[in-house]
């Protein structure tokens, strides 16, 4: 499935754009690693290529820049951001539960986004609201006491 | 705007500027008179108030005042951060000083008619100590303030941060102008150095004699660079002062680069900061703007620029060699020194590297002279030392105290002492490669040298209290957890001992630990410290060493008797039901995540203990105390 995306073409102009305005600035590889995940949401093999051979830059060392930070993403995320609990008060009050429905009815798994990206999935360990188990966190909104059909329903409502 | 061309024209603009605060009387000018009926609004705008809704009160005062049409007499300004975050949002009525806590938006009308037209107070919004339930309507008055030093914090909370004028109005850019037209390099550097400024990140070294060692590294272009990477949870004293006085820390940077001869400085603040970082963008293009920085400042020879480099999501960037690998855009992982960025630093060239408060004090020592500073703190850690309060105690917030100072002082005069009448047990300075300090170390002198000498660290900045209820195995482990995801890595040490270390911490809070793991710790901390690479290394220990050795019997209670003193680590605790308390009425097996409670209806409950998953949750439900933890 992600081999089709690898080869989607991306819009190159942006990239470019700040590309020039870093030109002069040294050692900004991340700056524009930060731009461009804004521009892109994620880092995608193929843009990171791009900067490679524009700043000749080798692949490997951007590569290596890129896994380091925990802001950068080099796969493609969702538009919104799941995150299921699935801490001990979570897990007994039926986190699985939630995270085998959301599986199913929004095509999303876990770890990964749906194919129209428009959710990432997450599991998470314990976001200290135990006594709202089990929880969901949407985006930045937290969803207490969450039930399966009713979470199915506000999510798939969530706005592009 | 056009740029400012010497110092002189400088005062001019200042002169002009003085106005501006003139409601705030918080200039000393005789010649500035309060205007009658004119007011300032100031709202909080620090992170902590924003998220407690900080602009939405603002909005709310603003259309509040054109209804009533006073726009001409009172103006609304969003400041920095205050300090006093526990009680925010934040909103201090000019001129009469008054302070109002925990505004909501509905209380806007209140406070335009009756305050600012009436000139009353409104009682439910003033500060009350939570104690003696004295009410303190004005806002120095409160105790909380008025123990403070404020030298790094003047400006924060007092002056609009995102107005270069109302900086300049409290003198700023004039340090900068007196140094460019009147000092050599070398004068700069002698009153650093003999204001015994030491530097404010943790460490300590001192500041002139770092800048004297970067100046006289013969290779050139020469750096500069402000750490602002403070990632320490619990901490968020660069971030009040970025986001309140950014100017301040802009100015002591350009005076640093004059005195080193540096060309251009970077300043490496967190992605995390958002709001610091938007203001330091304003406060560069403010600068830029008025030629403090760029070509020819103030009309002298020196050239100067300033870059904004956000981090990426890496405590370890906090260390300086790691962070000047990541400014140089590569990963983030510290290297031995020495050589240190003094002599090696950015692209090997001479590079100092300061903390956010040390730069933020320069201009202050060098407008009223190194003897000023040495007037306040003590003999080796001269001046004031910021901290970010927090944890079990009633005021958290942002302070600022003069060195020498006590730990029981700052708790509890500034503190306001530990709520719901707690006992307090420890207080870890330092953050997560820092170290706790116990009851009896109460009356510490807060300074560098003396920390150390008690068994913790001055750090950046944060001070987290912890009462009676805090495990101190279940703490210690929870600055490990911390420390040892983000280590970097690149050496064994840290990489590997940190996680040893943590192994054993959790098997001795879930009960399974052995007689010879306190030994195990000893030995694994003591060769992290003597063997890691940098700093995150060599520290991730302190806190389990620190607790160790103030709170032993803890430690083997843990792995002697199989119990946790303060009753928090679930492996060795159990819930009960208080048989004679217990009225069946059923709340606690309705909300038990688990269904580990049975039990009919008036009828006394019994929990399971292997079906109990020590949440907590029946405690709270429960109406009747009938629920103990033993």
């Amino acid at each position: 499935m992600n081999e089709a995306i690898e080869e989607q073409n991306f819009d190159l102009k942006p990239l470019l754009e700040v590309l020039e305005e870093y030109k002069h600035q040294k050692g900004a590889v991340i700056p524009i690693l930060q731009r461009t995940q804004e521009i892109y949401g994620y880092l995608p093999k193929p843009i990171l290529k791009e900067i490679s051979k524009r700043m000749r830059i080798p692949i490997s060392r951007l590569q290596g820049v890129a896994t380091f930070y925990a802001q950068f993403h080099l796969k493609r995320r969702g538009r919104h951001l799941i995150r299921v609990c699935d801490g001990t008060a979570c897990h007994v009050k039926g986190a699985t539960k939630l995270v085998d429905v959301i599986e199913e009815n929004l095509e999303v798994p876990a770890g990964g986004s749906s194919p129209d990206y428009k959710y990432s999935l997450e599991i998470v360990y314990c976001v200290g609201s135990c006594g709202l188990a089990p929880v969901v966190i949407v985006d930045d909104r937290v969803m207490g006491q969450a039930e399966p059909d009713k979470l199915v329903r506000q999510l798939k409502r969530i706005e592009d | 705007m056009g740029k400012v061309l010497n110092l002189e024209d400088l005062k001019e603009i200042k002169a002009k500027a003085v106005s501006l605060l003139a409601t705030r009387g918080v200039c000393a000018d005789p010649l500035v008179k309060v205007v009658n009926g004119k007011a300032d609004v100031l709202i909080c705008g620090g992170t902590g108030c924003v998220a407690s809704s900080s602009r939405d009160v603002r909005e709310a005062l603003v259309t509040e005042i054109k209804k009533q049409g006073l726009q001409e007499e009172v103006r609304v300004i969003l400041t920095g951060c205050h300090g006093f975050c526990a009680k925010g949002p934040l909103v201090v009525v000019y001129p009469q000083e008054i302070l109002y806590c925990q505004v909501k938006v509905s209380d806007a009308p209140r406070i335009v008619s009756e305050t600012i037209v009436n000139k009353q107070i409104i009682e439910d919004l003033i500060y009350k100590d939570p104690q003696s339930q004295e009410q303190f309507p004005v806002y120095h008055e409160i105790p909380f303030y008025r123990n403070q030093l404020r030298l790094s914090l003047r400006n924060c909370g007092l002056i609009n941060p995102e107005d270069i004028r109302e900086y300049i109005a409290r003198n700023g850019y004039i340090a900068l102008g007196t140094v460019l037209e009147q000092m050599k390099p070398q004068e700069v550097i002698e009153i650093i150095k003999d204001s015994g400024l030491r530097g404010r990140g943790g460490a300590g070294f001192t500041t002139g004699i770092k800048w004297e060692i970067t100046q006289r590294s013969p290779a050139k272009p020469k750096y500069l660079v402000c750490n602002a990477d403070e990632g320490d949870p619990g901490a968020f004293m660069d971030r009040s002062i970025l986001e309140g006085d950014p100017h301040s820390v802009i100015e002591g940077m350009i005076i640093a680069g004059y005195a080193i001869g540096a060309d251009a400085g970077y300043i490496y603040c967190r992605a995390e900061y958002p709001l610091a970082i938007q203001r330091i963008k304003i406060a560069l293009s403010q600068a830029y703007e008025y030629g403090f920085l760029g070509k020819n400042i103030l009309g002298s020879n020196f050239s100067f620029d300033i870059y904004l480099r956000e981090g990426a999501g890496a405590f370890v960037c906090g260390e300086e060699t790691a962070l000047l690998a990541s400014v140089e855009g590569r990963r983030g992982e510290p290297r031995p020194r020495p050589p240190f960025p003094s002599i090696a630093g950015l692209w090997s060239k001479p590079t100092n590297v300061n903390n956010v408060k040390t730069y933020g004090l320069v201009p202050q020592i060098i407008l009223h002279g190194a003897d000023w500073f040495r007037s306040f703190g003590t003999k080796n850690s001269p001046g004031t030392a910021t901290f970010a309060l927090t944890g079990k105690i009633n005021n958290i917030g942002l302070i600022e105290v003069p060195m020498g100072i006590t730990l029981r002082e700052i708790i509890y005069d500034l503190g306001g002492g530990i709520p719901k009448g707690k006992a307090f047990k420890a207080v870890q300075t330092g953050g997560p490669l820092g170290g706790c300090l116990p009851t009896e170390a109460l009356d510490t002198p807060v300074d560098f040298d003396s920390l150390v000498q008690a068994g913790a660290t001055m750090g950046s900045g944060g001070m987290i209290v912890v009462d009676e209820d805090t495990c101190m195995v279940e703490f210690a482990k929870y600055f490990l957890t911390f420390a040892s995801a983000e280590s970097c890595g690149k050496c064994v040490p840290c990489r590997i001992g940190g996680r040893r270390l943590l192994e054993v911490l959790t098997r001795i809070s879930n009960g399974e630990g052995k007689p010879e793991d306190l030994d195990e710790i000893e030995y694994i901390s003591n060769n992290m410290k003597e063997a890691s690479l940098c700093a995150l290394g060599q520290l991730t220990p302190g806190p389990v060493m620190a607790s160790l050795r103030f709170f032993r019997p803890e430690y083997e209670a843990h792995i002697y008797e199989k119990k946790c003193p303060a009753k928090v680590c679930k492996g060795l605790i159990t819930y009960r039901v208080i048989e004679e308390n217990c009225t069946g009425c059923m709340v606690c097996k309705r909300n038990c995540p688990a269904n580990a409670i049975s039990g009919e209806k008036r009828e006394v409950h019994y929990i399971d203990p292997n079906i109990c998953e020590r949440c907590g949750i029946c405690i709270e439900v429960c109406k009747f105390d009938a629920i103990l933890i033993e």
